[in-house]
């Protein structure tokens, strides 16, 4: 343990110990250093009085009320509400009864609390609604057995049983404690609703926590307090990887209120325990005033040498080169190039780019007696268990983890390097602390988007049809392995729709962290191929959508699964088929003549099990201003949305961060470090650039799907061909800010 | 120093750095967690209170600058959460992850007492500084018209609408 500067206040009295440990096992401590202002801290989390446990996710009070426990972190996906909807629409219950709690992270209770992969939809359809059915069916046979009648014999409606033979009914309230006694129904056969009965599935249900959020409530990691808390700051290496030599920690603990200042060592995984300063004071602002007085020497390591530019130089290079290694080969590519009636050949590059949630990385943490508590903002609490376990050498179920409200997730979430620092530094100063980064360790410390160039030839025949796609991918990587979120999958379109296909890749190491960022690989992947399928329909003299149409039309059957590891989940061309049609409808899409200066713009892109097509219409001035005016929006996840109103709302949030991506982002990388810092050079989209965004769902015939990614890939490229038919110009490479767009 | 200002409508003194933003008196001296860090440069808006009804980014503002001020958060935006933006919010279901969200209402309340009927580019302009990493800036748009209207309502009702719950 780190010897305190001063005589720290920290010390717990014996009151003060025994109320921080009352509380700890109910949430969060919400303690106040002077009197609250106002009822929004008021914060309660006493539980309701005498609940009945039907079972972990639901609990019901004699008074009707309905706590349904969420388990899965809400990033701003608004699985905090339809989690809680699919159980409660099989529990049969009125929603304005049901309140929803969030779970901390129990994997003895639940499965998969985590927030990625757009997977909380497809993995938790049916679990969450035999939940709610177990439930539902457990009332049901309280009172069948308390009126001595068949259980077959009773209905429910909105929270209340009826026996309509006898013209008996009973509240859930009044049955709950009965029914908990009973044993729990089988989950794999209990009966489930006919989905033409849903009255709460498919309605548009408000954010649970609206209210909250409205009035200010603390909610998010950022607001936890526990008493005796001290705030962190830590400095780490502004090259990736890099670690301390010495610092300056006798002047950086002269500064005012600054308790602790000390080194951390740190391993070399990127996505662990970095080396750093870490500087404990007794506010936050304190803590990063104090940072300003800190010096360091750091011992860089190889990554110095790296940079956006010498990465783009070796791209190009190995472009010309043959690639490193095949990933699929279907055909003969180059006789067919060679048999083309056109050929096109183009290169596409997209950069770096980072996550920035609203919501700077932080994580509180209280290690005493060998416990440790974390109050986290994570997409993925249980890795995050597993990386402090392991760090710090602490048993995972010594270990409690309370899942916050995170300010944005994109993805920055699902690495927990700001967790295993902040238990780290409580590790070192054994007293509560909350460690926050600022906007600028958050920019320049991200896992990002990783950098890609994509090197197409394509061919059409002379009736216009697409007959031959290649691509060598430049990517990052090393040997067999692709960096994080940097590979490609093999069967990634056109593959399977196009008699000749070759897809291969060759790798550049890379000592910059990557992750994965919404829609990871097809934010970049959908922008190259379908602006380069754009260029081929132009080139064969076709309409855009009619060349896909036909692309679709022509595919493969999908091959039988190799192996036993995961399988991709297949491309359906029916189903993209679908959205493509409707979205070309929708917009209008060749029906008006456009003014001189404006185009619109196709692409579809499946991800994440999601089919979506989208239209961009644009207009670019004569000297080379783009506006974007409209973008219209057809889904295809399944034959339920869940909640139409999130539905909409995620997906015109979606399609607007693409275009933000499109539009100016890029993070630089010079000399092993990340140039940009702030909103200011890595600019997010605004209000005066948010477009109209028409949303539509087919709802098809299969189980639904998520709904937090998919949309997002397609309106880049549907941007970039729109701006194609606007000047004349083919965007190869983002962002657009540093095109020219002046018409040809 | 000893600063003196009125927030929420009651007088409160800090004894702090003269240089420490208000956000962070309103956050970890006084509790006042609704009011959000994102950027500390005035780039995000997320931090957006009223400094004598001028909505203000707090977290570039020295607290030195705020004495004797009249200060409002977004806990005291209405005193029982029911203020017309509020509700409008909550009916057309505004927020994803929340976290820019009392920065928007406070800057969408400043623009309502100017403007209470505000234009399209009237909202731009007032709201262009507070970003939305989600992007719910569409229904942030929608939520102002409405709430112009729902103010118009209330006035002519004689007193405000209370909220029904969380209904769908």
């Amino acid at each position: 343990m780190i010897p305190p500067v001063t005589e720290a206040r920290g010390g717990l009295s014996r009151r003060e110990f025994l109320r921080a440990s009352a509380i700890a096992g109910g949430g969060i401590l919400l303690a106040s250093y002077l009197e609250p202002l106002g009822a929004s801290n008021a914060h309660d989390f006493l539980v309701e009085p005498s609940p009945s446990t039907l079972n972990a996710l639901i609990r019901i009070t004699p008074d009707g009320v309905v706590t349904i426990v969420s388990k899965n972190p809400e990033i701003g996906q608004g699985i905090k509400t339809a989690l809680p909807m699919m159980v409660a629409e099989e529990l049969d219950v009125d929603w304005k009864n049901v309140r929803v709690e969030q779970a901390p992270l129990d994997t003895n209770r639940f499965t998969q609390q985590f927030a990625g992969g757009s997977s909380a939809t497809p993995n938790n359809w049916l679990p969450m609604r035999r939940a709610g059915a177990a439930g539902r069916a457990m009332l049901v046979a309280a009172a069948a057995a308390q009126w001595g009648v068949p259980a077959a014999e009773c209905v429910t409606e909105k929270g209340v049983v009826h026996h309509r033979a006898s013209n008996r009914s009973v509240s859930y309230g009044a049955i709950a404690s009965a029914a908990a006694s009973l044993p729990a129904p089988d989950l794999a056969t209990v009966p489930l609703k006919d989905p033409k009965t849903f009255g709460i599935v498919g309605t548009r249900v408000r954010g649970v926590d609206n209210h909250a959020i409205v009035t200010g409530q603390p909610m998010y990691g950022i607001d936890v307090m526990v008493h005796g808390m001290l705030y962190a700051t830590f400095a780490k290496s502004p090259v990736f990887g890099g670690t301390v030599a010495e610092a300056n920690l006798a002047e950086v603990r002269k500064q005012p209120g600054v308790r602790y200042a000390f080194i951390v060592e740190g391993g070399a995984a990127l996505t662990g325990l970095l080396g750093g300063v870490a500087i404990v004071a007794d506010s936050w602002w304190l803590a990063k005033k104090a940072r300003e007085a800190l010096k360091v020497t750091w011992k860089e390591g190889t990554t110095a040498s790296q940079s956006s530019a010498a990465f783009a130089r070796q791209a190009a290079t190995l472009a010309t080169q043959p690639p490193q290694r095949s990933l699929r080969k279907d055909g003969d590519v180059d006789a067919a190039l060679a048999g083309a009636a056109k050929v096109v050949r183009a290169e596409y590059f997209y950069p770096f780019i980072a996550h920035a949630p609203l919501e700077p990385q932080n994580c509180t943490a209280y290690l005493r007696g060998g416990k440790l508590e974390l109050w986290a903002p994570t997409q993925v609490p249980e890795s995050g268990r597993g990386l402090v376990a392991r760090t710090l050498g602490i048993k995972e179920e010594d270990i409690t983890i309370y899942i916050t409200r995170a300010g944005g997730g994109f993805g920055r979430r699902l690495n927990n390097d700001y967790m295993v620092e902040a238990a780290w530094i409580a590790k070192e100063i054994g007293v509560p602390v909350k460690l926050l980064w600022s906007r600028e360790d958050d920019m320049q410390h991200d896992f990002y988007r990783p950098a890609g160039f994509h090197n197409f030839a394509g061919g059409v025949d002379a009736s216009g049809k697409l007959v031959a796609w290649q691509n060598h991918f430049v990517t990052f990587g090393d040997g067999q392995t692709f960096a994080p979120s940097a590979g490609m999958n093999a069967s990634e379109f056109p593959a399977r729709f196009v008699p000749n296909y070759t897809l291969s890749s060759s790798v550049m190491p890379i000592g910059v962290p990557t992750g994965a960022l919404r829609a990871p690989g097809s934010n970049g992947i959908a922008f190259a191929a379908q602006s380069f399928i754009d260029e081929l329909a132009h080139a064969a003299g076709r309409d855009p959508v009619q060349f896909r149409l036909d692309m679709l039309a022509a595919e493969q059957p999908a091959p039988a699964p190799a192996g036993t590891g995961p399988q991709p989940i297949p491309f359906d061309g029916v189903r993209m088929r679908g959205v493509l049609e409707a979205v070309a409808e929708r917009s209008g899409w060749g029906t008006r003549p456009l003014p001189r200066g404006t185009g619109m713009g196709v692409a579809f892109h499946f991800s994440h099990r999601g089919y979506f097509a989208e239209v961009v219409r644009a207009t670019v001035s004569r000297a080379g201003v783009l506006s974007v005016e409209q973008v219209w929006v057809v889904g295809d996840v399944g034959s339920e949305i869940i909640n139409p109103s999130n539905a909409e709302n995620q997906a015109q949030g979606a399609v607007l961060d693409g275009l933000g991506q499109a539009l100016g982002q890029e993070i630089t990388i010079e000399g092993g470090r990340t140039k940009q810092s702030n909103f200011h050079d890595f600019p997010l989209l605004r209000h005066t650039q948010a477009m109209p965004v028409d949303v539509h769902f087919l709802k098809t015939a299969f189980p639904p799907t998520g709904l937090g990614e998919p949309a997002l890939p397609p309106v880049i490229p549907a941007l970039c061909n729109a701006i194609f038919v606007a000047t004349g110009k083919r965007v190869r490479s983002l962002p657009l800010s540093k095109q020219d767009l002046r018409p040809t | 120093m000893t600063v003196r200002f009125k927030i929420i409508g009651q007088a409160r003194t800090v004894d702090v750095p003269s240089d420490m933003p208000l956000l962070w008196v309103l956050r970890d001296v006084l509790n006042l967690k609704g009011t959000k860090f994102g950027c500390g440069a005035a780039q995000c808006g997320a931090c957006t209170v009223h400094l004598n009804g001028t909505a203000t980014r707090s977290c570039v503002l020295p607290v030195s600058a705020v004495q004797a001020a009249e200060i409002t958060t977004i806990e005291g935006l209405s005193p029982d959460g029911t203020h017309a933006l509020q509700r409008a919010w909550e009916e057309l279901d505004v927020p994803q992850c929340g976290y820019c969200q009392a920065g928007q209402l406070m800057s969408a309340a400043a623009l309502l007492e100017q403007h209470p009927q505000p234009s399209d580019s009237q909202i731009d302009t007032a709201m262009n500084g507070n970003l939305c990493r989600c992007a719910t800036y569409l229904r942030i748009r929608q939520a102002i018209h409405r709430a112009a209207v729902l103010k118009v309502e209330a006035t002519q009702a004689g007193r405000p609408r209370r909220l029904n719950g969380r209904t769908p």
